[in-house]
């Protein structure tokens, strides 16, 4: 026997193409997806652990001051990082990025009239602990502008990256918000399935939030989950 | 017991740069990897792999992000999965974004991975990114002089015969170096093979 990774199931995931997300038309791929047996290739993938991670990283309220603090609610952002057999996943690398409170984007592309935080990045990283848990400290995103529809607006979110134990169980996904009346106008949030939107969205929760500091935010993640398949 | 539901995946979107590949793009915050995999005198032939990503009209997509995931110079991942590991110090893994070449390209340095186990012909895995992607695209790169080994790799034998050229890299025998060539095709006549992984 040897340990493989269970199939992506197709139907928590979006699909390539999404009209109401207009930039899908000429970027998503049409014709089928031709399956793989994996092989080593697939079952292996890069490996980063803590020594990768600079003392900052996880704690984008300071990783990027510059003589202030930056603006905005701070927030904890936690959670853990599961397969879909509930085994937690130690050790594992998570990269997050976001617009500063008033919904811009360091990135030089980023167009949106909203100042920039001189005291703000945006980036930061973290890797897991032995229960699967990881942890950031940040500034709550705000919503911005962008031009896929008449007066399109983004929900305040936060993008995250994971490699999982293998290249299989990659994912790169966003965290949205208890609540935001953005969703529901969203053509990225609602290409999800209607049964998994709810997975996208985090819970606001007392226990993480830190008195007088910042407010607790708690989000789970669901990777591919090992399974033995006999050698042929 | 139930399984857990997996986590949606949502698009890499325009404005990763700064956090995934924030070195190559100018940011201050550091990069864990970029488009050299090359650390010190790691042995094996150094290669460089090059291409474009090109939309549906053909054009060149600038805010693509591409990483590839490769096998050193015996075909040994550094991964625990892989028995062999690899003992020479390399990590195997790049990561670059099309947005700061003049011509939209990725470029790697890295070196020709041997073959994993036997069966395989030389390969690279890569996983691309970009806005209008919902969910992020599986492919390989194999090399245009590997003839003998392409004819025998049981997944390029799974690809119909006239898509496989979609994921052969061509050798560029102009160039002193050993540089190879392969844009991906998101869409047309030559749409890439893109793998359920």
């Amino acid at each position: 026997m040897t340990e493989t990774y269970a199939p992506r199931d197709w139907s928590s995931q979006p699909p390539y193409l999404h009209p109401d997300y207009k930039s899908t038309v000429l970027r998503a791929p049409t014709k089928p997806l031709i399956p793989i047996r994996q092989s080593l290739s697939e079952i292996t993938g890069p490996v980063y652990g803590h020594e990768s991670l600079g003392k900052l990283d996880a704690d984008l309220t300071r990783n990027a001051i510059k003589g202030g603090e930056p603006i905005g609610e701070r927030i904890v952002v936690t959670g853990r990082v599961l397969d879909e057999n509930g085994r937690p996943q130690p050790n594992m690398l998570i990269e997050i990025w976001q617009a500063n409170a008033a919904g811009r984007y360091v990135h030089v592309v980023d167009q949106h009239p909203a100042p920039l935080d001189p005291n703000f990045l945006g980036g930061g990283r973290c890797v897991t602990d032995s229960e699967g848990r990881y942890k950031f400290t940040t500034i709550k995103p705000g919503a911005y502008p962008w031009g896929n529809h008449e007066n399109a607006w983004r929900p305040a979110h936060i993008h995250f990256s994971l490699f999982g134990p293998s290249l299989s169980t990659r994912l790169v996904t966003q965290m949205y918000f208890p609540g935001d009346p953005l969703l529901a106008f969203d053509p990225i949030y609602m290409g999800t399935p209607a049964d998994c939107r709810e997975l996208l969205i985090s819970r606001f929760m007392l226990e993480h939030t830190q008195p007088s500091f910042a407010l607790g935010y708690e989000f789970d993640f669901v990777l591919r989950g090992r399974r033995q398949t006999p050698v042929e | 017991m139930s399984k857990l539901r997996q986590t949606p995946s949502q698009t890499v979107g325009p404005f990763f740069a700064y956090a995934l590949t924030p070195e190559q793009y100018g940011y201050d915050f550091t990069s864990i990897a970029g488009g050299s995999l090359i650390e010190g005198d790691v042995p094996g032939q150094r290669i460089r792999i090059e291409g474009r990503v090109l939309d549906g009209k053909g054009e060149v997509v600038p805010d693509a992000m591409i990483e590839i995931w490769q096998a050193d110079g015996e075909g040994r991942y550094a991964h625990s999965a892989d028995p062999r590991g690899s003992n020479v110090g390399f990590r195997g893994f790049g990561r670059m974004g099309t947005g700061t070449d003049p011509q939209s390209r990725f470029i790697f340095d890295t070196i020709k991975p041997g073959s994993v186990d036997g069966a395989q012909a030389p390969h690279i895995n890569v996983v691309v990114f970009m806005r209008g992607l919902l969910l992020h695209a599986f492919t390989r790169i194999y090399f245009s002089d590997e003839a003998a080994a392409n004819a025998r790799d049981p997944v390029l034998a799974s690809v119909p015969t006239e898509r496989r050229n979609t994921l052969i890299a061509v050798r560029d025998e102009k160039s002193a170096g050993a540089v190879y060539r392969l844009d991906i095709h998101m869409q047309g006549p030559n749409e890439t093979v893109f793998f359920d992984v």
